[in-house]
């Protein structure tokens, strides 16, 4: 198998969505291909790490303030659009 | 595409009793969607505005939408997807207003041959992330994720922050699901790429 080839299934790989004996042709690749070995062991740290902080996080206050807003909209929307409206 | 079909004998789920019961009028019901799924809605409207206001702005109209839209969801996918649909669209709207200068598509799909090739393979520290503290992190993965095209940003959320799978993604970007395989290898292996200079283990000097 070559490193291109490698790439091209890296996704699968990852989500362990192979079949059996395409995860096993990868396995033995990354055994011999330390470059492979560090994409593909990056590559995953990169995902959990996203995975795992909240980048943006909506504090309770605006939670608050956006829900209420959601509510009065729909409520506007509601009485707008008569008694069978939404 | 890989719409989710229920089955009559299947139980409705949490989320398709809620939804039904806003369909028919009750406010409270989708009061809980709200807060079922706004947390996520704020992200990903953060991820593809890159800014806050415009964040909330979408997380407001999406729902409005989906309220004002309920009677037209058929229930052939979960009512999440179809929220993400409306807040990508919405985001997307956001985004296009101000950079109106850039044509601002999930569709086109950028030419750039070798972005799937890593160039400098470098091993990281076991848990690289340690060496920074929280807010510094944040930094580094906002900045870090701005540098990649809207539409490579949105699938990777999507398929690898929001959880959604790549029938799903495909479904709320109408994309296609080879363009959603091809441009989520690409997104994370870009990021990857950009987060090297962050991460990267230290060399040890040998004497």
């Amino acid at each position: 198998m070559k490193c291109t080839e490698f790439l091209k299934e890296l996704n699968e790989y990852l989500d362990g969505a192979l079949d059996a004996r395409t995860k096993s042709d990868l396995d033995d690749h990354l055994a011999w291909c330390h470059n492979c070995y560090v994409v593909c062991d990056t590559t995953k740290k990169t995902i959990q790490i996203y995975k795992n902080t909240e980048v943006y996080d909506l504090p309770d206050e605006l939670r608050t303030r956006l829900q209420e807003a959601i509510q009065a909209k729909c409520q506007a929307k509601k009485k707008a659009s008569g008694p069978q409206g939404a | 595409m890989g719409a989710i079909q229920h089955s009559i004998s299947d139980p409705p789920s949490e989320e398709l009793v809620l939804v039904r019961a806003a369909k028919g009028g009750d406010d409270k019901a989708f009061g809980e969607l709200v807060k079922r799924y706004d947390r996520n809605v704020f992200r990903i409207a953060q991820h593809i505005t890159q800014n806050r206001e415009d964040a909330e702005d979408v997380v407001q109209d999406a729902f409005l939408k989906a309220y004002t839209n309920l009677q037209q969801f058929q229930e052939q996918s979960k009512f999440y997807t179809w929220l993400v649909r409306i807040a990508v669209n919405e985001a997307l709207m956001k985004l296009r207003r101000r950079r109106p200068e850039r044509m601002v598509s999930l569709d086109e799909d950028i030419k750039t041959e070798d972005d799937s090739v890593p160039r400098e393979v470098a091993d990281w520290a076991p848990n690289p992330e340690q060496n920074y503290n929280q807010a510094e992190l944040k930094e580094i993965l906002s900045r870090t994720i701005q540098g990649l095209p809207p539409g490579f940003r949105t699938v990777f959320i999507l398929r690898d922050v929001e959880g959604l799978s790549t029938e799903e993604t495909a479904e709320a970007l109408e994309l296609s699901i080879p363009a959603v395989k091809s441009r989520l290898l690409r997104a994370r292996l870009q990021l990857r790429e950009r987060l090297n200079r962050f991460f990267v283990k230290p060399t040890v000097e040998t004497a």
